[in-house]
């Protein structure tokens, strides 16, 4: 029961992470039609920023306004320079410009940081451990699960109370009906992505204090896991996002603790037979956004 | 008197498509004008163009003095021009308030927003009682009311209404028509795309008929109702 407890605690750390991905992927997917699938490269951006803070002896809450920030800008650049000029394409154009960026970007961190990867300093409070009801929790993990609930209650309360928010609400659902309202396309397009930005940002950071180190790679797989998130949520779907990267960490997490050992080398097939067993039955995912069909910009 | 609008040998195309073929078109400020014909016509695809939706391939467009032939379509509703679509297209996801909420996005002025809130509410009190029910939970009527609703935040002078009737039991028609009248008595503008050839032309001024993409006939709304070109347009002739 104990260990059942432990772990569950550990999913739901891990499922906030992949539910703040996830929630940046539908974003910009409800607006544009776009899987960004360089918005790994965002968290990358902001795992480096928290690296040469942490060499350079910046307080860490500063370090982690700056990892923040830097990816939340470098959202708003990758908009602006390369998805701008092919907005209104089909998505398959749209899909294999994200792959050249994150390519470009993985290409530039190897280049002129380091293909290896490097360590990070981390305030020492983060790798300590508490003991809440008889469970031992990592720090590192209940700064995941808090900052993933204020983040939740923070991109709610934008989303339904914020003219911005509503607006973006209104253009996922019908783009040309938004701007006949006087909605600027580039200002929800924008925000989007610097929402996007934010929500990497803020899962970069959790996700380094979890391992004290960057690579150029890092922000690919907990991405692919987001990406594969949002899909069992119902792609496009805000609430779907949330609730497919929990679900995915719940499943990924029990496996791997309660698999029996000889079959722990099957643990991602299983996973993954499981997500498309869920997506047999409900192939919109759990909670589909409800005008997938709506047409894109 | 001057234009409010005025469509210069507009036309519009979609790819292969020639949906509009070089059409004039001249309202005057507090007229309320029906643009008639067939299904295909291109009505909305006219009214498409003046904000925006659709591409205006030749022609000009010139909206109370001001050529805004190449305007975006976020661009108009600040300046008193905007539409209610066909199909009403409300936001479904997004509240009644909100949806409002919305229409008048543009408008700076506090008062004004709440001034124009006040008088959708009078108009449709209904609205008023389902402000916090999504949009797309509403009843067919009721979201035509929230899509006229909405036209009407940003206090337009201008309003395009394309086919407000459509799939409406009579008595919510009738309700709508009394609106337009209301609307007129208020100075706005309006150009009216209808099915409802004999009621549009009741509660028009002037009306134009277009078919295959031309303007076939127009003239004063009682004149156009005995006339046989607008049976003709009907009929698909050209
Ligand atoms: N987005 C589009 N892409 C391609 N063709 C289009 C598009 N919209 C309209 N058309 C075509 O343009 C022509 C005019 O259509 P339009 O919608 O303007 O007609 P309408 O007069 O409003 O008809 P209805 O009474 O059925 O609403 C039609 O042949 C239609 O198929
Ligand atoms: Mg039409």
């Amino acid at each position: 029961m104990d260990l059942f407890l432990q772990q569950s605690a550990n999913a739901v750390a891990l499922g906030g992470i992949y539910a703040l991905l996830a929630l940046g992927l539908a974003v910009v997917f409800s607006i544009m039609g776009l899987i960004n699938f360089a918005h790994g490269e965002l968290m990358t951006i902001s795992g480096y920023v928290l690296m040469y803070c942490g060499i350079a002896a910046v307080p860490f809450p500063l370090a982690v306004i700056l990892a923040i920030g830097a990816a939340i800008l470098a959202a708003i650049a990758m908009e602006r320079i390369a998805f701008r000029p092919v907005r209104g394409s089909s998505g398959a154009t749209l899909l294999v410009t994200s792959f050249a960026i994150a390519m470009i970007l993985q290409m530039l961190f190897q280049n002129l940081i380091s293909a290896r990867s490097q360590p990070v300093l981390l305030p020492a409070i983060l790798s300590e451990s508490v003991t809440i009801f008889g469970l031992i929790i990592g720090v590192n993990k209940i700064a995941a699960i808090i900052s993933t609930i204020v983040m939740l209650i923070f991109l709610d309360w934008f989303m339904t109370k914020q003219k911005t928010g509503i607006a973006m609400r209104a253009a996922a659902e019908d783009f040309s009906i938004a701007r006949l309202m006087g909605i600027h396309a580039n200002t929800v397009i924008a925000g989007a992505f610097a929402l996007s930005g934010l929500l990497a940002g803020v899962a970069a950071v959790l996700w380094v204090s979890q391992r004290a180190s960057v690579d150029p790679l890092m922000g690919f797989t907990p991405v692919l896991k987001a990406f594969i998130a949002a899909i069992l949520g119902g792609l496009g779907s805000l609430k779907g996002a949330v609730a497919g990267g929990f679900l995915l960490a719940f499943i990924e997490v029990y496996l791997s603790a309660f698999l029996p050992h000889g079959m722990q080398e099957f643990r991602e097939p299983i996973g993954l037979a499981i997500v498309v067993l869920v997506l047999l039955f409900r192939p919109n995912g759990l909670l589909p956004a409800k005008t997938l069909a709506a047409e894109k910009v | 008197m001057t234009s409010l609008i005025e469509l210069k040998s507009v036309s519009v195309s979609y790819d292969a498509v020639n949906a509009v073929r070089g059409i004039d078109l001249s309202i005057k400020d507090g007229e309320i004008v029906a643009l008639l014909g067939a299904n295909g016509a291109g009505k909305s695809s006219t009214l498409n163009a003046i904000v925006g939706l659709a591409p205006v391939s030749a022609g000009k467009i010139i909206f109370d003095g001001t050529d805004i032939t190449d305007f975006s379509s976020e661009t108009l509703a600040p300046l008193g021009l905007t539409l209610s679509p066909e199909g009403r297209r409300v936001f479904a996801t997004l509240s009644v308030e909100d949806n409002l909420m919305l229409g008048a996005y543009s408008v700076k002025d506090k008062a004004q927003i709440k001034a124009a809130y006040e008088r959708v509410y009078e108009l449709f009190p209904i609205l008023f009682e389902r402000k916090q029910q999504y949009g797309g939970t509403l009843s067919g009527g009721q979201q035509q009311m929230l899509a006229l609703g909405r036209a009407l935040m940003c206090s337009p002078r201008l309003l395009l209404l394309d086919e407000p009737s459509l799939g409406l039991a009579p008595i919510i028609v009738e309700q709508i028509f009394e609106l337009i009248a209301l609307l007129r008595q208020q100075g706005v503008t309006i150009i009216l795309v209808e099915q409802n050839v004999s009621m549009a032309l009741n509660i028009a001024d002037r009306g134009y008929v277009m078919a295959s993409g031309k303007i076939v006939a127009h003239g004063d709304a009682a004149s156009l109702s005995d006339s046989t070109t607008l049976e003709n347009a009907y009929l698909g002739a050209e």
